[in-house]
Formats: C-alpha cells, sequence, structure tokens
C-alpha cells in the first residue's frame, strides 16, 4: 500500500483510540499514539494475515509485547476486520473481550496475551524457532517499548534469537524515550539500542517510527540478513501527532479533559486533510 | 487391592518419562523438549540423539524457555518444557500464568526433581511451594504421578490432551504401586488400598509411604483407606466428599508444604462439602535441614510407622467427635 494510505489509515486509527480513551477514561494514549504508525504499516502493507481465518498455520505473526497499548491494536484489528468497528466503544466496559490488555482467548488477531512486560520477545522466539523447525516461510514480528527492555527476560531471548539464527524474526523497539514515571534516560537508560542488539549478534537498523516509507522499507524481507534475528529501532514520540502530548511524561496513561479532547481532535483531523 | 508393597524393586520415574516421550515423539512429529541446559538432569540425552532438531536448549534462562514453549505452541508444536521444577516455576510463575495458562498454550510443563529431591542441595533446589502457586493459576493441570507406570500414563495424557499441563515429576526411587495397564484420568483419584476407618490420600513419592502405613496401621486393627491422588488441580471433590462421608477421618501426605498443596486442596472440598477431622502430613512451613529427601521426609513425620502414629491419633480425635 501507498505510504499516502497508510497515513490516512495511521490518522483515522488515532483518532478512534483517542475518542476511546476520552469516552472509556482510560487508556494509554502516550505509547498508543507512538505505536500505531508501526501498527498501522504491519496490518496493512507487512503481514500476510487473513480476518476470515486468523488462525491459518501459515500466517505472519505480530505480538504486541507492550501489551498496555492495547486499544491501538483493537482498532487497528476492527480497521482491518478482525473485530467490528462498533466494538471499540465497548473498551473497559464491564464483560467486554476488549480489556486493558490484548487476550487471544477472546479477541481474533490476538497471538499471546500480554501485559506484565517482556513476555512478548520470548514467545515469538518460540514462534519463530516453530518456523524455522518446518521451514516455513512465515515471518514472525514483535514490538516491545523502550522501556520494555529493561526487563531481564527480553535479554535471554534475544541471546536465544541470535544462538538459533531466527532470520524469520523481527523486533521492533518503540523507542519513544519515556517510561511510566520519568524519561529512560534518567532511570535506566539503555540508549543507544542498536549497538547493544548488535553486540548480541542481531542485524540491527535505525528508523523514523513514523516515517510510513522508512518503516516498510526496513521490515521487507528483502531487509532480512540471512542467518541473523532483526531489530528494528524505530525513533518515535510518546503522544505522537497531538502537539500538547508529544514528548511529555504526564500522557503515559493521562485522560484528556473535554478541552483537550476538543483540541487533540481537531489537531489530527487537520493532519488527515 | 490390598497386597503388600514390593520395595525390591524401586524405579527413577524420569526413566518412564522420557522412554513415553520419546515413543510418542517417534509416533508425533509435533512434539518438541525445550530445557535449560537440563538435558542430562531431565534425562533429554536419548530424545537430543534421535532428533537433535526438536531438542530445543535455551540454555540457563527459565523465563524464555516457558515464553519459547508458549510460541512453539503457537506455531503448531506440542512442546514438553523440561526444569528442575523449582527453577520451572519458582523462576517463571508469570510466564507460566500469563503465556501458558491465561493464553491457554498446549505446552506441558515438566518439573523433574521435585519437592526435596535434591534434598542435600538445600532449600534453593527444593521444590516444595510448586503445588500452592500452579494450582492457583486457572487453566492448568497439576499432576504428581506417584510410580513410573502413573509417570508414563500422564505423559500419554499430557500429549494427547490439549490445553496447559503441570507434570511433577520426581528422581527419587519409587515402586509399582498401579497395574501395568493403567490409564492416566484427570481429576480422578486411585483406590489403592480400601478401608473404612479413616482416609490416607497421597501422591507422588508419598503414595507408597502411606501404603506402608497402611500395612502397619491393618497390623493395629486399623482399617485404612489409601488414594493416590496426582491430580491436584482439578482435585476429585467426589472421591474425597466419599471418603470423608464413609471414613470419617482424613490425612494427607505430600513432599510440599503443608500451606496451599494436596492437603489444603483437600481441605478445601472436606470444609465445602463434609467436614471431618483431618491431620496435614507435608513440609511444616520451614526451609529444611540438610538430608537427602527420604530422610527428610522421615523428619517431617512421613515415615510410614510415623503416618500410621498420626492415623491412629486422628482416629482418636474422629471418636472423640472431632
Amino acid at each position: 500500500m501507498d505510504p499516502n494510505d497508510l497515513r490516512k489509515i495511521a490518522n483515522r486509527i488515532r483518532r478512534r483510540d483517542l475518542q476511546a480513551v476520552f469516552e472509556a477514561g482510560a487508556g494509554h494514549i502516550g505509547g498508543e499514539m507512538s505505536v500505531t504508525d508501526l501498527l498501522t504499516a504491519l496490518y496493512f502493507h507487512v503481514l500476510n494475515v487473513n480476518p476470515v481465518a486468523p488462525l491459518d498455520p501459515g500466517r505472519d505473526r505480530l505480538i504486541l509485547s507492550k501489551g498496555h497499548a492495547a486499544l491501538a491494536l483493537y482498532v487497528t484489528l476492527a480497521e482491518k476486520g478482525f473485530i467490528g468497528k462498533e466494538e471499540i466503544s465497548t473498551f473497559l466496559q464491564p464483560h467486554s473481550r476488549l480489556n486493558g490488555h490484548p487476550n487471544r482467548t477472546k479477541v481474533p488477531g490476538v497471538e499471546t496475551n500480554t501485559g506484565p512486560l517482556g513476555h512478548g520477545l520470548p514467545v515469538a522466539v518460540g514462534i519463530a524457532r516453530a518456523a524455522q523447525l518446518d521451514q516455513a516461510r512465515w515471518r514472525t514480528f514483535v514490538i516491545t517499548g523502550d522501556g520494555e527492555m529493561q526487563e531481564g527476560s527480553n535479554w535471554e531471548a534475544i541471546m536465544a534469537a541470535a544462538q538459533f539464527q531466527l532470520d524469520n524474526l523481527t523486533l521492533i523497539i518503540d523507542h519513544n524515550r519515556l517510561q511510566q514515571g520519568a524519561r529512560l534516560a534518567d532511570t535506566n537508560n539503555l540508549a543507544p539500542l542498536a549497538p547493544r542488539l548488535a553486540a548480541f549478534g542481531w542485524a540491527v537498523e535505525e528508523i523514523d517510527g513514523h516515517d510510513m516509507a522508512q518503516i516498510c522499507r526496513a521490515l521487507t524481507p528483502g531487509a532480512i540478513s540471512p542467518g541473523r534475528p532483526k531489530c528494528v529501532v524505530a525513533h518515535t514520540n510518546k503522544g505522537q501527532g497531538i502537539s500538547f502530548m508529544q514528548d511529555n511524561v504526564a500522557w503515559h496513561h493521562k485522560v484528556p479533559d473535554e478541552s483537550q479532547y476538543r483540541q487533540a481532535l481537531i489537531e489530527l483531523e487537520e493532519a488527515a486533510v | 487391592m490390598n497386597a503388600p508393597v514390593n520395595l525390591s524393586a524401586l524405579y527413577d520415574c524420569r526413566d518412564a518419562f522420557t522412554q513415553t516421550l520419546e515413543t510418542l515423539a517417534a509416533q508425533d512429529g509435533r512434539i518438541v523438549a525445550v530445557c535449560n541446559d537440563s538435558v542430562g538432569s531431565s534425562k533429554l540425552g536419548g530424545f537430543r540423539d534421535k532428533w537433535p532438531q526438536r531438542l530445543i536448549n535455551v540454555g540457563i534462562a527459565e523465563q524464555n524457555m516457558v515464553g519459547v514453549g508458549a510460541g512453539l505452541a503457537n506455531g503448531g508444536k506440542v512442546p514438553f518444557v523440561c526444569a528442575a521444577a523449582c527453577f520451572l516455576t519458582g523462576r517463571a510463575l508469570e510466564q507460566i500464568k500469563a503465556d501458558i495458562a491465561y493464553s491457554d498454550a498446549n505446552v506441558k510443563l515438566c518439573g523433574i526433581s521435585s519437592g526435596m529431591a535434591y534434598g542435600e542441595l538445600g532449600p534453593t533446589h527444593h521444590s516444595t511451594e510448586d503445588f500452592a502457586w500452579v494450582r492457583a493459576i486457572p487453566n492448568i493441570a497439576v499432576i504428581a504421578p506417584c510410580d513410573r507406570i502413573e509417570t508414563a500414563a500422564a505423559v500419554r495424557f499430557a500429549a494427547a490432551h490439549t490445553g496447559p499441563v503441570f507434570l511433577r515429576l520426581s528422581r527419587v526411587g519409587v515402586p509399582d504401586l498401579l497395574p501395568e495397564a493403567h490409564v492416566f484420568e484427570l481429576g480422578r483419584a486411585n483406590t489403592l488400598r480400601d478401608g473404612t476407618d479413616l482416609t490416607l490420600i497421597a501422591n507422588g513419592v508419598l503414595s507408597h509411604r502411606a501404603m506402608l502405613a497402611a500395612e502397619q496401621l491393618a497390623e493395629q486393627g486399623i482399617s485404612a483407606r489409601v488414594l493416590n491422588m496426582a491430580t491436584v488441580r482439578p482435585i476429585d471433590e467426589q472421591t474425597i466428599i466419599q471418603a470423608a462421608r464413609e471414613t470419617g477421618a482424613i490425612l494427607t501426605c505430600e513432599e510440599h508444604t503443608i500451606y496451599g498443596g494436596l492437603g489444603s486442596a483437600v481441605a478445601e472440598v472436606v470444609v465445602d462439602h463434609h467436614p471431618v477431622p483431618m491431620v496435614r502430613l507435608g513440609v511444616p512451613g520451614v526451609f529444611p535441614p540438610t538430608g537427602s529427601a527420604n530422610f527428610l521426609l522421615d523428619e517431617f513425620g512421613m515415615s510410614p510407622v510415623d503416618i500410621a502414629a498420626s492415623a491412629a491419633g486422628l482416629i482418636k480425635r474422629k471418636h472423640q467427635g472431632g
């Protein structure tokens, strides 16, 4: 799909996400805005997935390891047709299957239940190993947050992926430089991420995580390095697209009031044109 | 039934585990083994030699090991994830909860050398909290076989069953208790010996000790029923209620802390449905001193003679009205 069309879809997803956070009175809007372009490019350009057959054994797999951004995933899955668009209005409502973190047993298109950080990458290593055993061509993608890379389980998986030579695995780090309580740099600074992954034997590429053309290029099969797992360090902004949220640690899971909501919506609508 | 326990031949159940796993793997290409540098202690050497690609050794990294198991299941495999029970459960408990049970991944977790099997290595290597930890999590079967026959049957069950299973296996030698043709049924206890005065409930390496205790009680004129209750979750409510109703007193023994394990699971059913006097034998909420597994079981009041003495005391309480 053309990068321009992808941008339009991403804008639509951001607006629906914003509205759902406002109506539910909860969500993780900062990290949802930072990951939206990545999810859009994956679901509408990269992944071989079919909403009619969500468990097709030959499908590509995507794991959103930063499960607290579930709403962005739900809206993307609804755009793609895995769930109904009207269902987004049930987000966080009693008995809704759209709770604060994704559940594969309830929501088609979800591959594993995430929420506790540092879980998605080990599972992705297992999925990629299964494909490797079967010499299957489908690919496995996992998106982590940058703060999430502080979890030791990720580094266990990073070692294993290199040892197993999983070139069918791509880790995308949503590098927005902010974690829940503070900047990464002021907490437990892992940056620069690229040389650390490279030191573990991964092929690493750094991109602008809001540039659709760059995202698509980095995730094409042609960008695979034979015998090495791939890490895409996607430089992003928390709250991307909404000026007063952008790169602001206060907006990890803050909920906009009425006037903030109106302003944010106006900004996103202007960007849509 | 009521045949004496034959202590002349003791078996390491790991052998039955791996022999059965290899037999099944030869028939079903989806079966893979995952381990944490534990090829030797999990007795996976034969599996590795036969299918080197299907033995996935992640190194000393238990959180990743369990996550990889979940991923292999997503990719269509039937993974048997094997590690020392203490590290498998304690180190990777959140992965067991989120990646396996909550995600309903078709993974078979095999806790090797469970309980106090590592004896003298000390409490860091003991796994005497795993029943409590794992049975508190929804959607995962918890199974502790009592002999090589039940171990083999439980492995066959786990492979055929779609869904999460935790197999708690030992390395401490145990005699045969069940018939060779035994078929494992999840959540179904086996009556090893019938009786009317009280019921002894055990699993794993304690089942044969309970049987020996029942033999001693018989010499004292006490008729003890013995239930082998390999499945701790889902617990066999009907058989427990029937035992409470028919024998009026229940003694449990397990290679596990008395807080939250088999005895607790039995007590929950008894309290809810048919309260009777109970004794729960196990590790009494302490870090054990140095000693072998069998020494420690004796130390904590689970020699056959001590189990029989506790049972005799329980019967007195029963006759005094609790």
